[in-house]
């Protein structure tokens, strides 16, 4: 497993997060490595999309600190720039911009936020379309694709920006069931590339088999911790064990 | 529609060999009706070119004035909804006597007719337009700015190819009402004098008396603009959304 000995590169401390009077985290501590592979997994309303949503600034928290590759994220302009252009984001419900073909919601961010050229741009998107095997679609509408489809554009959108890590909050449960291997596998080759990736998923087939750590949450906490196979075979806690018990056995 | 315009024409036609009608003045094969119908005709120009001039400004000016509507900043919100609300309850009518006569006397500034007449159209126009592209712009969807941070665009470039070119599509039926509205509001600058369809009619009226032919023809004349106003608005929203679902 690819661990260093340097910083890590995502370093969350005794975050805390309300919305009103809901408390949606509550003092969370997590530290990510680079090149690491972490699943968080809860039930719904447990807070782990609004965690992953705290790391690159979506959501603003009122207590604690977030570090990600060492600057503490901020309101200040300098602070979300560099978050944004080290974090990429793939949403649940893909969010592709429907008034563009494929290959200009890819070219977008690079040749606005990068400054490529529109050349330079289009070859890095066809790369990435060409690694979420979908580079024939470039010329389509997102609407015009299947949901799977989709979702590799997006994915392929975020990695046009070339981060150094990659969000993933529950990138296959707005999918039909007979999309959703399309989207993991694409997901399984870029954790094999060495990609820094944090994934909300439910899919704990591919938390098995991709994920270094487990993380559980409940109530807006962090409740376990562990590595994969330990996570799996032997869960410490009794709301982690009724998690999994509940999932996995159908 | 095709229909209407069928029924209205033979009722005119019908109505025109009664005797009690006068046709003869809008005749275009006799010379006077020629002379007449085109000078009626001509004063197309002008409403074409203030409706055209003033929902120009007015687009941008109430795009300018809906951002800050959008805002989070209570402030930024107060100007928005201060200017929307003075702006929609003064008449248009008053807005162009108040702009023609009263603004000299404050600024010193007299402008000439179509100007003014452009001023107070498209002043009155903004408010509405405003509300208008507050409305699209809130319309687009969450995900939508999310998806764009996250790909690192700055708040402009978000508007100008994101969220805009989405909102605008959806707000285009109301912008298409909205030239329609402006194309008949303008027939109230004649009251200060400038030559449009309106004015050319009620000068005709002045000298050929014959009141009933001039202003259905002049009825004809709105309605035949805004007939093709329509259809090209309805053209482009047909475009547009093919351009998407394909």
């Amino acid at each position: 497993m690819p661990f260093d000995d340097s910083a890590p590169i995502i370093e969350i401390k005794n975050v805390s997060k309300y919305f009103g009077d809901f408390k949606a985290l509550a003092d969370v501590s997590l530290e990510i490595s680079s090149g690491e592979r972490v699943v968080i997994c809860g039930p719904s309303g447990s807070g782990k999309s609004t965690l992953i949503r705290c790391v690159n600034r979506l959501e603003s928290h009122e207590e604690g600190h977030v570090f990600v590759s060492g600057t503490e994220l901020t309101d200040a302009r300098a602070s979300l720039m560099k978050v944004r252009s080290d974090v990429g984001m793939v949403f649940q419900q893909f969010n592709l911009f429907p008034h563009l073909k494929v290959i200009d919601n890819l070219t977008l961010g690079p040749r606005r936020a990068l400054g490529l050229s529109e050349e330079a741009a289009r070859a890095r998107a066809m790369e990435y379309l060409e690694r979420v095997q979908i580079p024939e679609q470039a010329e389509k509408y997102p609407l015009q694709l299947s949901g799977g489809q989709q979702q590799r554009v997006a994915i392929a959108r975020s990695l046009c920006m070339e981060p150094r890590i990659l969000l993933f909050d529950e990138p296959t449960s707005a999918l039909d069931p007979e999309m959703i291997n399309e989207v993991l596998d694409v997901m399984v080759e870029l954790a094999g590339s060495g990609m820094t990736m944090v994934v909300v998923t439910h899919e704990m087939g591919f938390a098995r088999r991709v994920a270094d750590r487990m993380v559980f949450m409940d109530g807006g906490e962090i409740v376990e911790v562990a590595e994969t196979e330990a996570f799996f075979t032997a869960p410490k806690s009794r709301r982690c064990r009724a998690f999994l018990d509940k999932i996995l056995n159908h | 529609m095709k229909r209407a315009i069928l029924l209205l024409s033979v009722f005119l036609f019908v109505a025109g060999c009664s005797g009690n009608w006068g046709w003869y003045v809008v005749d275009p094969r006799t010379p006077t009706g020629w002379i007449n119908l085109t000078f009626m005709m001509r004063g197309a120009y002008y409403t074409l070119a203030i409706s055209v001039v003033a929902i120009s400004i007015s687009v941008v000016v109430g795009l300018i004035i809906a951002l800050p509507g959008l805002s989070k900043n209570k402030y930024l919100r107060g100007i928005n909804r201060t200017y929307v609300e003075v702006v929609r309850s003064v008449p248009i009518l008053v807005l162009i006597l108040w702009v023609f006569y009263g603004l000299p006397e404050l600024t010193g500034i007299r402008l000439n007719v179509f100007w003014a007449g452009v001023f107070a159209l498209a002043l009155s126009d903004s408010a509405f337009q405003a509300e208008i592209f507050r409305a699209g712009i809130q319309s687009i969807r969450r995900g939508q700015y999310e998806a764009a941070q996250s790909i690192s665009l700055n708040y402009v470039d978000t508007m100008r190819f994101v969220i805009l070119p989405q909102a605008i599509r959806r707000i285009l039926p109301a912008l298409g009402n909205q030239l329609v509205y402006m194309i008949k509001m303008s027939s109230l600058v004649s009251v200060i004098g400038l030559q449009d369809l309106t004015r050319n009619a009620r000068e005709l009226v002045v000298t050929e008396y014959r009141t009933l032919e001039i202003y259905t023809i002049l009825v004809l004349e709105y309605l035949v603009i805004i007939l093709i106003v329509s259809a090209g608005v309805r053209w482009l929203e047909r475009r547009l959304q093919e351009s998407e679902r394909g």
